[in-house]
Parts: structure tokens; C-alpha cells; sequence
């Protein structure tokens, strides 16, 4: 048996993980040191969140081991149930979205499902619940009393109460999915000490994050992932920024880039002052003004919470709040639903397709025609064989591979099903094509094909303005690149002038992280 | 030959899924068989229309809701909106329009009542349509909030008591009324044909029109429907409208039936309704269902209430008895379901 090395508090060997249409993770190794901020990085769809869900018992590995060590170095294989029986074994989580019971107070919240009991198991004992939450809170430095209900705390409170309950575990690892991406930077700086105290503590903490210059900051160990594989793994102290960046995009960027730069014509869409408040105060949108033109890709990036997503839905009249201008083809598109503005010649691929692109409930051919159905009709009628020929022309064209049209959209994997959410829109002749994060959870043959269709929309003339997380397809796609940040334009860039690290440091403009933390 | 069938029936096909698949029909026919040989008149002409005429009622009803389920809503409203619109059909008959404000009584011809009171239902529909979708309303509490008002406005209509006797009056127009529900037409009773038309263009609608498959795409999924360009409200009044037609039409009839109308007709017809479409089918959570699945549905509703009198069943036992052949259809519904999801991925991982 090997050596174990000291300080490890946890280790996961091999582990794959393969979902039905994609690998997630291929014999991947991460190491947890106790003790240390165990820093995980990679660009979307690389396989940090699945790594992480295994590692707090929220999925199985398909294949691989997990192994724990006791303060002897002394090694246990370990396998879990659920997040429940990982979380007895010592691993607590913090989950980007916050999971909180709003209108339940801070101490309930803590206690949820764990509930201290009195008289038996029949009543709750509030007071001692109370009394454990303040400790507890205490000991991350929060004067949050725990009657208060959730609802009435800063965000960056909730967050805490969100660490505050994985920490009546007493966790021996703690697993950090994006802590800082709605926090405000006086609420950051609170996070990293709270983080600062776990980690004297000798808590093992594993921190995911897509600000790296954050992750540089506080991080002791770095693992990078790329394309569900292991890259890189080592000290944060002996790697340079541009080396994690270089890791974590890595492939030749050429390999879905045909290279070409296509002909930009005369301006067709016209976005002037699009401003959208918040509910509760302040903007999501605020004063966004931006063109694109005939056969243009423009490429939108921005961290989290940015508005990219409201920019794109507000463009389709979505929002009842937003104000602003927008005009296609010269054309005021004030006033308009969606419906006007897709017959208009707009159309938007959304972001998560379950939730806002497919009809689960239909078979593929209608789901294509879905958008494009009063193309079909002769009076009420719809004309069944120039629907069905234009959807076999579409199954043909953008490759969607299905037993026949009318399965069921369930049964087609991450990649196909997309293909028929863009397919959906293209069959609406739209002009300008707004795609937001075209290619998310799709795998690379899936992804080179969605390219491939922007591409040909391009060199057909029309705009398409796209959304992305990734640095990558936003530097091979894109002619121009619009960066957002806290709903505002921070950066505009040609393609000739724009570097990653000019667009990630206009990603973070208003965060304000670099400036007050150093 | 294998392709074509599977044109027809979708992916999955195997003789197993086509017995799931028409399992109402076959149900349908079950009970028809068993009834047939414990009760000696049950396949009679007489008594085959006595129960088609029952059907249609529940048929004509079902249609309506139908349209509102996989359109993701529900409409509780049915049976009191058919109870109100009877005592309105039974008032405009008798005593006409008053208008005290203007000191005038106006008196409709019965083809004008019949269109009046249509139209009202219609309204009806139109206003749970907008509690849903202007106001925000879960389609469950203003369905039953209009389940009450329509069912308390009968009741005020008359104090209570019944319009009895609605053969008109030839000096005010009114004659002909009980020809709506006792009429036939090439020998079968008019309702049966109203009943087949309603249920032709429901049928057409849902399957070969834009309308019909906007009904699925809400239910099935409101923020692409959005985003697919589809005016979710504007379809979701029309479930909503169509169903309150339909309710006004069963409140005819039925006045015209009994030669009265009486403002409790119709209380817990929404429940039997809602039973007839389930058993055809039908998603509660909206986005899946047929109007054959339900016309079969309502069907069996009607057959199986006359068939258990008939072989003399306590009343008791024959609510039971629907009760679980109800769960029964939805527990076979969700194992189809289940299993032609698990058909279409086999045959999908097969070609990927």
C-alpha cells in the first residue's frame, strides 16, 4: 500500500462519472488538505459541480473511490448514501443558490431537519436551538440573533446562515460553490474572513469560484479541470495567473473557430438605453445601449448575475418593467409581446431549455413547430405535410438525431434537445438570433454544431448576439464582445483589440474585489 | 410496413402499448360486456339511447374542461354555471328581461334565450379567465369562488324555488323550448347530436389547429410558450370561455328536459366531469390528455351510472365503485406513461 501523504483530509481517486449522452468526469484525482482552501477551477461544463455533488453525497460516481483520513493519516474508504449521511461523515456544502426557508427564522433555518428535540421526540426545543445557532454564529464572527426571520437579512447575512447551518455538522470539509457571485464587496470581505477563521479552525474548505483573481487571493491548493479531465494540480504559490487561464481553456482555440471573419454589413438591430429596476431597489439593467449589424456575432460575456440573461429576455419584451428602446431593421419595436417581435424577425434561444425552451409533454416535430406553426395554416388548418416536410428538412439540417419526429423530447440526450430549441427559433426566419449560453451542458460534437449554425447565420446575413460564461467561445465566435457587469457595459472590445485579461477585468468592474481586498 | 406503424402510433410500438394505450376504449367496451350479461335489457335500443343521452351530457362537459386541464388549469365551476344558467333560460321563458330602472320588461323568442344564455356562459368563463390570468389567481380558488357565486346568483334568481313548466307562452314568442331536450333529428335525440357536433370540432381544434396546440404548449410549458411567441392569456381565456359555453349548454338542456329549471341542477357535476376527463387521460398538471380519450371517458361515466342501476347496485356502493375505477384509471395512466417514456429511450439510445 502507498504512502499516504500528511495533512490530507480527504482524497477522491479515479472517479468517472457518466450521464446517459455525456461523461462528466473521466478519471478525475482531487486531493482536500485540512485545514486549507482547496481551490477547484474550470470553465463551465467541466465538471467542478458534478466532482463536487459526488464529494457531498448528492450523486454516485459511476466508477472511482472516495477515501477519508483520521488525524493519524490513517486511511478509510468511504461511500455515501445521501447528503444526509455525508454530512455525519463530515462534509458540508454551500450551494451558489441559497437554500433558505425565508419566512422561517435564522435558528429553525440552522436546525432544519435536525431539529433539537425535548420531552422525547414530540416538541422542538427553541430556546436550545437559539442558544446553539448564536454560538454557532459566534464562532463565525456574525452578530445575527436567531430569532430573525430570514427574509429580513442582507443577502450576504443569508449567505452566512448558509454556512451556519452546514457548521452544526461540525464539518471536517466544507464545500463552497461560488460564495461571492450575488455577495457585495463589503460582504465579500466578511465572507473571507469567516472563511479565514473555518480555516484556523482546521477546516478542509473547497472553494469553486470563476473569479480567479479572488481565488489567487485566499487559495492554498488549486486543482483545475477542463473538459471533465483533470489538468492541473498544485500549490497556488508556484502557478501564474496566465498559467491557470492558459490550463483552464487550453485547447486550440481554433478547433471550433472556422477562422473566418465575416462581412459586416449595415446596423439591424438597435438597443438604446434598456433599463430594467430590481424588485427591492436598484437596477438589473441600467441605461444599456448597444447595435449589431448584418452578419455580425456579437458576444456577450459577464460573470454572474450581470443581466446577461434579463438583457437578452428584456430585448423580447418579456419584461413588463423594462424601458428602453430597441428597433430592428429600423423598425420601433416599443410595445411589442414576443409574439410581434419573433414575427418582426427577433428571436431568443433561452438559457436553461427544460425550464424555458422545450415542451416536455410533446414530441419532437411539435416542439420544432412550436414557434413557427402559423407559417403552416391554410385558414384554422394547419397543413400537416408542409409541417412535417419542414420539420425533417430541419431534423436533417441541424443533425438532430432521433429515431422518428414524433418521439417523445425526453428521450433525446442534452445535445440534441438543444438543437431542437435552436431549430424551434430558426424555423421563425428570424434576423437577428439571441442565443443565451447556446452551448451549456451540451457536449463537444453538440457544441461544434451549434457554432456551426451561428456561423452560417452570420454568413447568411443576419445578427446573432450571444451570451456566454466561457472566455473561450466568446474569444472564437465573436466579431465584437460587450462585457456586462452589475447590469451595466462595462467593456467593448473588437475582435483585433480584445484580451482575456482586459474582458475578465471589465467583467469584474463594480465588485470591486481587486481594488479593496489587496 | 414496421415504419408506417410506427408513424401512426409513435416510438415504442408494441401490441402491449396499444392494449395501454386504448385501455379507456377496451375498459369501456369491458363494462358494456359485463352489464350486457347480468342485465337482460342493458344492449336494448331504448336503453342504449336512454344512455347515450346521459353521456352526452357528461360528454358535452367534458369537452370543455378538457380544453381548460391541458391547458393547465381546472374549472370547478361547470355545475353551478349550468345551474345558473338554467334559472336564467327558465326566467327569460317566463317572466322575460324586467328592467325596473327603465320600467320595461323585454321578452325574448326562445332561439334568442338559447343564444343569451349561451352568451352568458361564455361571460361566465370569461371572468374565471380573468381572475387566472389578469389577477393571478390559482385557477382552483377562482373556479370555486365562481363555483359559489354562480350557484348563490341561482338561488337569488328565484328565492330558491323552481321555474316550473316551461312550455312558453305563443303570445310572448317563447313556445319550443322543451324541443331542445326531447327533440330528435334522423331519429336520434337532438342532444346526442349536439353532443357528436361539439365533440367534432373539439376534436378538430385540439388536433388541426394552431389553438389546439397552443393549449398544449401551455399547459405543458407557460415560459416557452412565451418565448415561442404564443399570447398565453389570450389562450388561456379562450379554455376558460369555451368551458363556460359548454356549462350554459348542459344548463339547457337539462331546463329543456325537465320542462323546468331548478337553481340546485348541477351540483358536483364538476367532480363527475373532472372524473370523465381523467379517466380518458388526461393530465391534472396540464400539457397531455385527448378529446377522444375523454368523449370514451365520459362514456364510461354514463354507462356505468345507468349499468349499476340497473342491475340494482345501492346507491352507496355505486359512488364507491366510481371512486375507484377514477384512481384505478390514473394508476394505470402514470405505468403507461412510464413505460413509453422507457420505449422512446431504448429505441433514442439505440440510434445515438
Amino acid at each position: 500500500m502507498q504512502e499516504n501523504e500528511p495533512g490530507l483530509i480527504m482524497e477522491a481517486k479515479n472517479i468517472v462519472k457518466v450521464f446517459p449522452g455525456t461523461t462528466a468526469l473521466q478519471d478525475v484525482d482531487f486531493k482536500i488538505y485540512k485545514g486549507k482552501i482547496n481551490v477547484l477551477v474550470g470553465e463551465n461544463g467541466a465538471g467542478k459541480s458534478t466532482l463536487m455533488k459526488i464529494i457531498a453525497g448528492i450523486e454516485k460516481p459511476t466508477s472511482g473511490r472516495l477515501y477519508m483520513y483520521d488525524e493519524n493519516d490513517r486511511q478509510t474508504e468511504v461511500s455515501f448514501t445521501s447528503t444526509r449521511d455525508a454530512a455525519q461523515k463530515g462534509i458540508g456544502i454551500v450551494h451558489q443558490e441559497l437554500n433558505l426557508f425565508t419566512d422561517l427564522d435564522v435558528a429553525e433555518n440552522i436546525y432544519m431537519n435536525k431539529e433539537l428535540k425535548r420531552y422525547g421526540s414530540a416538541y422542538i426545543d427553541h430556546s436550545s436551538q437559539g442558544t446553539k445557532a448564536k454560538e454557532v454564529l459566534k464562532r463565525l464572527g456574525q452578530n445575527i440573533e436567531p430569532n430573525t426571520v430570514v427574509r429580513n437579512l442582507r443577502l450576504g447575512q443569508q449567505q452566512i446562515v448558509e454556512i451556519a447551518k452546514t457548521m452544526i455538522d461540525e464539518p471536517k470539509i466544507l464545500i463552497m460553490d461560488e460564495p461571492t457571485s450575488s455577495l457585495s464587496a463589503q460582504e465579500v470581505k466578511v465572507l473571507f474572513k469567516v472563511i479565514q477563521e473555518l480555516k484556523e479552525q482546521g477546516v478542509g474548505i473547497v472553494y469553486i469560484s470563476h473569479r480567479l483573481e479572488e481565488v489567487k487571493e485566499i487559495g492554498d491548493y488549486i486543482t483545475i479541470l477542463r473538459d471533465s479531465q483533470l489538468i492541473e494540480t498544485c500549490e497556488m504559490a508556484g502557478i501564474e495567473m496566465c498559467d491557470i487561464i492558459q490550463k483552464m481553456v487550453g485547447r486550440d482555440p481554433n478547433q471550433f473557430f472556422s477562422g473566418q471573419a465575416h462581412k459586416i454589413g449595415k446596423e439591424i438591430l438597435k438597443v438604446a438605453h434598456m433599463t430594467l429596476p430590481r424588485f427591492g431597489g436598484g437596477y438589473t439593467l441600467n441605461d444599456v445601449s448597444f447595435s449589431v449589424h448584418e452578419g455580425e456575432i456579437l458576444g456577450i460575456y459577464g460573470l454572474m448575475g450581470a443581466g446577461r440573461t434579463e438583457l437578452l429576455e428584456s430585448l423580447m419584451g418579456i419584461f413588463e418593467k423594462a424601458e428602453g428602446e430597441v428597433w430592428l431593421e429600423g423598425q420601433d419595436l416599443h410595445g411589442k409581446d414576443a409574439k410581434d417581435r419573433i414575427n418582426q424577425g427577433l428571436v431568443l434561444i433561452p438559457e436553461e431549455r427544460k425550464r424555458e425552451g422545450l415542451f416536455l409533454n410533446l414530441a419532437v416535430d411539435q416542439n420544432l413547430t412550436m414557434a413557427s406553426i402559423l407559417r403552416y395554416i391554410k385558414g384554422f388548418h394547419i397543413l400537416k405535410n408542409l409541417e412535417e416536410k419542414r420539420v425533417s428538412e430541419m431534423i436533417s439540417e441541424m443533425a438532430i438525431k432521433v429515431s422518428s419526429p414524433q418521439v417523445s423530447i425526453n428521450a433525446l440526450s442534452g445535445g440534441n434537445q438543444q438543437k431542437v430549441v435552436i431549430g424551434k427559433g430558426l424555423l421563425t426566419k428570424p434576423k437577428v438570433l439571441l442565443m443565451d449560453e447556446p452551448t451549456r451542458g451540451i457536449d463537444v460534437g453538440a457544441k461544434s454544431d451549434v457554432f456551426e449554425i451561428m456561423n452560417s447565420m452570420a454568413n447568411g446575413k443576419f445578427g446573432v448576439v450571444f451570451v456566454s460564461s466561457e472566455l473561450e467561445e466568446i474569444f472564437s465566435m465573436s466579431d465584437r464582445i460587450l462585457v456586462l457587469s452589475k447590469g451595466k457595459i462595462t467593456g467593448e472590445f473588437d475582435r483585433s483589440e480584445a484580451t482575456e485579461e482586459k474582458v475578465r477585468r471589465a467583467s469584474e468592474i463594480g465588485h470591486g474585489i481587486t481594488a479593496e481586498a489587496h | 410496413m414496421a415504419t408506417e406503424t410506427r408513424k401512426k402510433f409513435g416510438a415504442g410500438f408494441s401490441i402491449g402499448m396499444l392494449v395501454l394505450k386504448l385501455r379507456t376504449l377496451i375498459a369501456f367496451f369491458v363494462v358494456l360486456i359485463v352489464f350486457s350479461f347480468i342485465a337482460p335489457n342493458f344492449l336494448s335500443t331504448a336503453n342504449l339511447i336512454v344512455m347515450a343521452k346521459h353521456s352526452a351530457i357528461w360528454a358535452i362537459l367534458a369537452m370543455g374542461m378538457t380544453y381548460v386541464i391541458i391547458g393547465g388549469g381546472i374549472d370547478l365551476s361547470v355545475g353551478s354555471v349550468a345551474g345558473l344558467c338554467g334559472m336564467l333560460a327558465g326566467g327569460f321563458l317566463t317572466e322575460g328581461l324586467r328592467l325596473p330602472l327603465f320600467g320595461i320588461v323585454i321578452y325574448f323568442h326562445t332561439p334568442m334565450v338559447i343564444l343569451v344564455v349561451l352568451l352568458i356562459g361564455v361571460l361566465l368563463g370569461a371572468v374565471n379567465g380573468l381572475f387566472v390570468t389578469k389577477l393571478g389567481v390559482a385557477p382552483f380558488i377562482a373556479t370555486l369562488g365562481m363555483l359559489y357565486m354562480a350557484r348563490g346568483f341561482a338561488m337569488l334568481r328565484s328565492g330558491g324555488k323552481t321555474f316550473p313548466n316551461l312550455v312558453g307562452d305563443a303570445s310572448i314568442g317563447t313556445t319550443g323550448f322543451p324541443i331542445l331536450g326531447a327533440g330528435t333529428f334522423l331519429g336520434l335525440p337532438l342532444i346526442i347530436w349536439l353532443a357528436i357536433i361539439i365533440a367534432g370540432v373539439a376534436a378538430y381544434v385540439s388536433k388541426k389547429t394552431p389553438m389546439g396546440r397552443h393549449v398544449y404548449a401551455v399547459g405543458g410549458n407557460e415560459d416557452a410558450a412565451v418565448l415561442s411567441g404564443i399570447r398565453v392569456n389570450k389562450v388561456k381565456m379562450t379554455t376558460y370561455m369555451f368551458s363556460g359555453f359548454t356549462a350554459a349548454l348542459v344548463g339547457l338542456i337539462i331546463a329543456s328536459q325537465l320542462v323546468a329549471s331548478h337553481p340546485s341542477t348541477g351540483e358536483t357535476y364538476e367532480l363527475t366531469t373532472i372524473a370523465a376527463v381523467v379517466l380518458g387521460g388526461t393530465s391534472l398538471t396540464g400539457g397531455r390528455g385527448t378529446i377522444a380519450g375523454s368523449i370514451v371517458g365520459a362514456l364510461i361515466i354514463g354507462v356505468l351510472n345507468d349499468g349499476l342501476v340497473m342491475v340494482g347496485v345501492s346507491s352507496f356502493w355505486q359512488t364507491a365503485i366510481k371512486g375507484m375505477v377514477v384512481v384505478l384509471a390514473v394508476v394505470i395512466d402514470q405505468y403507461q406513461l412510464k413505460k413509453q417514456n422507457e420505449a422512446a429511450l431504448k429505441e433514442q439510445t439505440a440510434i445515438a
